[in-house]
């Protein structure tokens, strides 16, 4: 679950972590209220979507009078900002964030997240702030510092200075880094949060370090014991179709070809899905509708397949271990009657009570084609679209 | 042989008296496992499937001498039962349960690291040596006693890979499935690692998926320390970055952990890969029948040495089959 860099501002705010003062906005009147009442002769107006790259691509706008800033809100609001992480469709934007500028002397990158490799979280630093830290990996490595934190011992002061050093701080600034980090550590941990990101932290003219963009991503195993978190959700920077998937607890993420795919299990999902390109197919989604596949899931699952206005044809791949193929059979032939399917559906029923689950179909008078194993499936559903 | 577990393995279940704990006993039960007792705190006493129900996995060990625990508590909980089974003298436990948070799991991890207990999991389907022992949610018929290791992230491609070993006669030494998540107990190495020294394995099955470096180290492990057959799939060539494919671990951040890199990297090891799991089944097939045409000359002179040295044996196989995992009795740990 991802926040808004607003809302993440707020969680910084209340760990100490000193942020630009700022105020969000719905509407460009508002906006031009939030600059009147910060004060100051400079303010970024800065659309509030759950994507980087939006300064780029014209996300975030400096303005140094009101006009601007209404100008500046009113071109974001109600529009879908496209940014390289957003995809074609891009995500809406219904609100703006409205801060006072800052004078920026340095810009440092500072995230914490889990390293797989060693299982513990890690802090990593850059001294190439306001870049991608990817595009940092990839090009000057050695400018990445990176300190893994013993979840017994906690972060240390020592690990917060060795990176401090390394990013060229002195003085008081190395405690006011030790001080960030740490605050930022004790957030990860109590809020569960998958992704901590300030990029940039900023040192000012003045010296002093300020975080001036956010962003937190929520463990989504760990929502459930994070209420004050789970509030900060926004429905409208999802998929429609992963938001209606998840209430039907299926797993489920849009591609953007024309072969639906439904299957029990995430590895067997996404495999069908490079059975399917494999084949010279293109897969339309993932979609896991889990080990318990019930007449009602199966239906679900069916009627969010189509919704989607690109898909031609439909693979089932169910691998029945406790799950009996002849219950899977009948909730699909109880979907594909009661949703009305227009297109071909493909179906591969291996496993527990298999033979039955295919006579089922077989005797059911829906036009289902039954493939007798993976590749038959794969090249009958790819064969159907062609 | 096999891995881990085997016919006198004996097991308790942790959520023992939960609907999954009870659906899941009861196939492992059926199945032949040597399930002895489970626990759920506050039903001490109890009976359950038959079996005895007890408070706390102290009290199970100690009545029981249980060596392994099944987990089916719910993820908000989860973490603790594992150290809990970790602190009271299993030597492995298999967590089942899907959802765990990340930083529960980086406790535990560090937790468990260097006792000497082995984890698996969780978001697993568990382990199984067919025909002897299945602790976890797999289903049990499709598996036929043989010589293929099997080690997966994914339940349902290990369900295909067994299904298509045990169709094509190779059948299964011992399948193990790692699970889903980011932060697991075993990983492909440790597993690899079993499958290598086992005797009854010949050629192992590694599946694999986006997300992570470790079908990358396990590449450069099987390098050095494997000299049998590795076959391996990659799950999720078609999965756009950023997004995370049903499976906590199964996601392409930041341009790391993509399927074309571990491709590469098993490749560059030696790997025998399938771009296609249906393939899984057949290529092992393939290299075991090139295995064992090679190692048919050889064998004579092979099959023999036993016999001459068969004074000396009796007395260190005889000992075997005690050891470690298989004694029945209370542990010596504490």
């Amino acid at each position: 679950m991802n926040l808004h860099e607003y809302q993440a501002k707020e969680v910084f705010r209340s760990y100490g972590i000193p942020v630009p003062n700022g105020q969000v906005a719905a509407s460009a009147e508002d906006a031009v209220a939030a600059a009147r009442a910060l004060g100051g002769t400079v303010w970024v107006v800065k659309a509030q979507v759950h994507a980087g790259g939006r300064g780029k691509a014209g996300g975030v706008k400096l303005a140094r009078d009101f006009d601007a800033v209404r100008a500046a809100a009113a071109g974001m609001l109600g529009q879908r900002l496209v940014t390289k992480q957003t995809g074609a469709e891009g995500l809406p934007v219904s609100q703006v964030y409205v801060e006072q500028g800052s004078k920026i002397a340095r810009e440092i990158y500072l995230s914490l997240t889990l390293n797989r490799e060693t299982s513990r979280i890690a802090v990593i630093a850059s001294a190439a702030g306001g870049m991608d830290i990817e595009e940092v990996a990839a090009k000057e490595p050695e400018k990445i510092v990176t300190a893994n934190v013993h979840p017994a011992a906690g972060l240390q002061p020592y690990q917060c200075r060795r990176l401090a050093f390394a990013l060229g701080f002195k003085g008081e600034q190395i405690g006011a880094f030790q001080k960030m980090a740490m605050a930022l550590y004790r957030l990860v941990l109590e809020k569960d949060a998958s992704l901590v990101e300030v990029n940039p932290l900023i040192v000012t003219d003045s010296g002093a370090l300020i975080a001036l963009d956010g962003k937190i991503n929520i463990d989504a195993n760990a929502v459930f014991r994070q209420p004050e978190m789970a509030k900060y959700r926004d429905p409208s920077q999802e998929d429609p179709r992963e938001r209606e998937a998840s209430e039907h607890d299926l797993n489920y993420v849009s591609l953007d070809g024309d072969i639906a795919c439904m299957v029990n299990g995430a590895g067997l999902a996404m495999a069908t899905m490079d059975l399917i390109k494999l084949h010279g197919g293109s897969p339309a989604n993932f979609l896991d509708v889990g080990g318990g596949a019930t007449a009602e899931r199966v239906t679900a699952a069916f009627n969010l397949i189509l919704s989607n206005p690109k898909v031609k044809a439909i693979l089932v791949n169910i691998f029945g271990g406790i799950v009996r193929c002849d219950l899977i059979a009948e909730g699909v032939i109880t979907a594909v009657r009661k949703v009305g399917v227009k297109v071909p559906v493909v179906v591969r029923l291996e496993g527990t009570n298999a033979s039955q689950a295919r006579e089922l179909l077989a005797n059911s008078g829906l036009k289902v084609i039954a493939a007798s194993d993976l590749t038959d499936a794969a090249r009958k559903v790819v064969g159907a679209v062609k | 042989m096999s891995i881990l577990v085997n016919r006198s393995t004996r097991i308790i279940c942790q959520g023992f008296t939960g609907k999954q704990g009870t659906f899941h006993s009861e196939q492992c039960l059926a199945y032949g496992t040597k399930l002895v007792g489970g626990v759920t705190p506050g039903r001490g006493g109890e009976k359950h499937l038959g079996l005895p129900v007890f408070d706390t996995v102290h009290d199970a060990v100690k009545a029981t001498g249980a060596t392994v625990s099944m987990i089916y508590v719910p993820a908000a909980y989860a973490a603790d039962s594992i150290l809990e089974a970790a602190d009271s003298g299993i030597e492995l436990v298999v967590c089942i349960t899907e959802g765990i948070p990340v930083n529960d799991m980086v406790r535990v991890k560090a937790a468990m690291a260097g006792t000497g207990v082995r984890l698996i999991g969780p978001n697993c389907p568990g382990i199984i040596t067919p025909e002897e022992c299945k602790i976890g949610i797999m289903p049990g018929f499709i598996h036929k006693k043989g010589a293929v290791g099997i080690v997966s992230r994914s339940g349902t491609l290990t369900y295909e890979t067994v299904f298509q070993t045990t169709n094509n006669g190779l059948g299964q030494s011992t399948c193990v499935g790692i699970g889903g998540d980011p932060v697991r107990g075993m990983n492909f190495i440790d597993v690899l690692e079993l499958f290598e020294r086992d005797g009854a394995t010949e050629g192992i099955c590694m599946v694999g998926e986006i997300g992570g470096s470790d079908e990358e180290a396990a590449a450069a492990y099987i390098k050095k320390h494997v000299s049998k057959p590795v076959v391996a799939y990659i799950a999720g060539v078609t999965a756009p970055p950023g997004k995370r494919m049903g499976h906590a671990g199964a996601v392409i951040a930041g341009g790391k952990g993509t399927a074309a890199d571990k491709f590469a990297a098993l490749e560059a090891a030696g790997v025998r890969t399938v771009k296609s799991p249906a393939e899984l089944g057949s290529a092992m097939l393939e290299q075991l029948k090139k295995r064992r045409a090679r190692k048919a000359p050889a064998r004579k002179p092979r099959a023999r040495k036993p016999t001459a040295r068969k004074p000396a044996r009796p007395a260190k196989p005889a000992r075997r089959p005690a050891r470690k995992r298989a004694a029945p009795k209370p542990r010596r740990k504490r």
